[in-house]
């Protein structure tokens, strides 16, 4: 447990004159849920591109899964599972098809990709709407199945961008519950999202404000520095702090 | 490999299942054919004509027999003094008017040297100069017939075969800009369409993040365009030769290979606007006032480029579809082989290259 999963030193990203991440440094523990928050713009999105590699970074280093953002990327994308704000399974597809699908771009063999798919959809009980296409589904159901294909072949991290928005909060909850049972399983959670009462959820949290991590605790350690009673007052604290 | 197949088999049902994609895919070529055959033609029938005979004499009337005898001229009514020739053409449906002077076959046998007046409504310049072809044509043989018959010495016998489409059939012309059309909207339309929704809907994110590589993204999505747009293009040959007897001249081999290398600059044209655009939307009006109005219009499909003024001929060569036009007619009507067309070949391989060249450095900048 003492090997990091993510760890970034002074990482930075500037377009132009912009600087959207300004030399972040943090260390994200192998099965911890690590939630990212910020206002928008703050530099969460920049932040969590960079690590998935889909953005290089301006200047400074990271390794995720033990490898280096820079020139491992291709191992990196083995390892990790990502999920984007905007819903991104395939609408015109069935729900069989969307897992069969993301299972065969990580290369999870035919029998892998069917005992997968039988064990999701018992957890989900989503077993009578197999074979539904998934614009058919109602949208906490979709959140769900896309954060369990998110996980389907099995990542030691998974990046999740606000992946409860426009969700009720008992599907939210559901969700979260989801995200347990994989942090049980030892998976890395990285999280960003809006939702104050979703950041108690986390083992720590950071706080960005304008492309520079302002804390970063575990939610009860931060209430306690600020003096606060919920983390809603904390991120309200240091949002106003800068303006 | 694995990756690959499941890739193409998820966007052959995306295509299956949306049934404006298969509208586009299937119902647009077959449409296109038969509107351009059948009901937008350039040539010309039964177009009414009136005469004015002053002569009235034997050669005279043997001339508008032969004119009128033809299916291209139809005779509407003869005309008694030149004050009706104005008002006939202003009742609309007369095209031609054909005025024979006094002392037609006394000027003819006399002095090797008679002339007529041919008038048409050139409010409609293109008709005009057909008919006047055709008319002259028509007028041309009378001419030889006569100088045939009378033994007369020193006459010019101009004869005309029009090679490759003795008809004259527009069918001809028709056919393979209708295959560049199509070939163009489904390849280059339907998946710059196709990528920028992915970029719509997230799912390239999604797409990226995963171990596939850039490259085996764009090919899985194009795959499947590639065949089907194949596979329409043998279906207009088809349909061009069933129907509309469209012959092949060449080797059907040479005339697959060339669509097939058509295809892939259409793709590779496809992928650049969708590396340019973010959305279906941009994509498709890029591919709409980008592509496709240039092929209609500038490729030589509808309009002669040689009767372009010079900065659009210049223009025109730019269009891959103006070379696709000249190696489909080629092969088709003249039967030429592969040395023949080369060049326009090795223009298209090349425009193809230069395209997916840009558009892989544009992908890779939009990446890093």
């Amino acid at each position: 447990m003492t090997q990091s999963a993510i760890t970034t030193t002074a990482l930075t990203k500037r377009f132009g004159n912009f600087i959207a991440t300004n030399a972040i440094t943090f260390d994200v523990a192998q099965g911890e849920i690590f939630g990212f928050l910020g206002a928008n713009g703050a530099g969460k999105t920049t932040a969590m591109r960079m690590l998935c590699g889909l953005l290089r970074p301006s200047s400074g280093e990271a390794r995720v899964a033990g490898f280096d953002i820079y020139t491992q990327t291709e191992k990196i994308k083995q390892r990790i599972g990502y999920m984007s704000q905007k819903f991104s399974l395939y609408e015109d597809l069935t729900v069989k098809e969307n897992i069969r699908f993301y299972g065969g771009i990580y290369g999870l063999s035919n029998r892998q990709i069917r005992d997968k798919t039988a064990d999701l959809l018992q957890r989900l009980s989503l077993e009578q709407e197999g074979n539904m296409l998934v614009k058919a589904l109602p949208l906490g159901w979709k959140q769900k199945l896309a954060f369990s294909i998110a996980v389907i072949h099995d990542p030691s991290i998974v990046f999740l961008d606000e992946p409860t928005g426009g969700v009720d909060p008992i599907t939210r909850r559901q969700f979260w519950d989801l995200i347990y049972e994989s942090a049980a399983k030892g998976v890395t959670i990285f999280v960003t999202t809006h939702y104050m009462d979703e950041a108690e959820y986390c083992n720590r949290i950071s706080i960005m404000v304008d492309g520079k991590i302002k804390a970063l605790d575990t939610p009860a350690a931060l209430k306690k520095q600020y003096g606060a009673d919920t983390m809603n007052e904390v991120f309200l604290q240091l949002a106003r702090a800068k303006s | 490999m694995k990756q690959f197949f499941e890739f193409v088999k998820k966007e052959c049902f995306h295509i299956f299942r949306d049934r404006r994609t298969l509208i586009i895919l299937f119902g647009m070529p077959v449409v296109l054919i038969v509107l351009f055959g059948f009901a937008i033609t350039n040539e010309i029938r039964h177009a009414r004509v009136a005469v004015l005979d002053y002569s009235q004499d034997a050669l005279s009337h043997g001339l508008v027999n032969k004119i009128t005898a033809s299916t291209y001229f139809d005779l509407a009514e003869n005309l008694r003094s030149e004050k009706d020739i104005l008002p006939a053409f202003r009742k609309g449906d007369i095209r031609m008017v054909i005025v024979i002077p006094n002392g037609f076959s006394r000027d003819f046998i006399r002095e090797r040297k008679a002339s007529i007046q041919l008038l048409t409504d050139a409010s409609d310049p293109n008709t005009a100069t057909t008919l006047i072809n055709y008319a002259n044509a028509i007028i041309g043989r009378y001419q030889q017939e006569q100088t045939n018959l009378q033994h007369l010495p020193l006459t010019i016998h101009p004869e005309v075969r029009m090679v490759y489409n003795p008809m004259l059939k527009s069918v001809f012309l028709f056919v393979p800009g209708v295959m560049t059309l199509i070939l163009m909207l489904v390849c280059a339309m339907m998946t710059s369409i196709t990528i920028t929704r992915e970029k719509e809907l997230g799912t390239m994110e999604i797409l990226l993040v995963s171990p596939l590589r850039p490259m085996l993204i764009i090919a899985g999505k194009v795959v499947p365009y590639v065949l089907l747009s194949f596979f329409i293009s043998i279906i207009i040959l088809c349909l061009g030769s069933w129907i509309f007897g469209m012959p092949v001249k060449g080797s059907i081999l040479l005339l697959l290979s060339a669509c097939g290398l058509f295809c892939l600059t259409a793709l590779s044209l496809g992928i650049l606007i969708s590396s340019l655009t973010n959305s279906q939307q941009t994509a498709m009006m890029v591919s709409m006032m980008g592509l496709l109005l240039p092929t209609i219009l500038l490729s030589g499909f509808v309009y002669p480029i040689e009767s372009m003024p010079v900065p659009l001929q210049i223009v025109s060569n730019i269009l891959p579809a103006k070379w696709f036009i000249i190696i489909l007619k080629d092969i088709m009507l003249k039967g030429s082989g592969l040395r023949q067309i080369a060049l326009p070949m090795g223009i298209l391989g090349g425009m193809t290259c230069f395209f997916l060249i840009v558009s892989l450095r544009k992908f890779k900048i939009r990446l890093s």
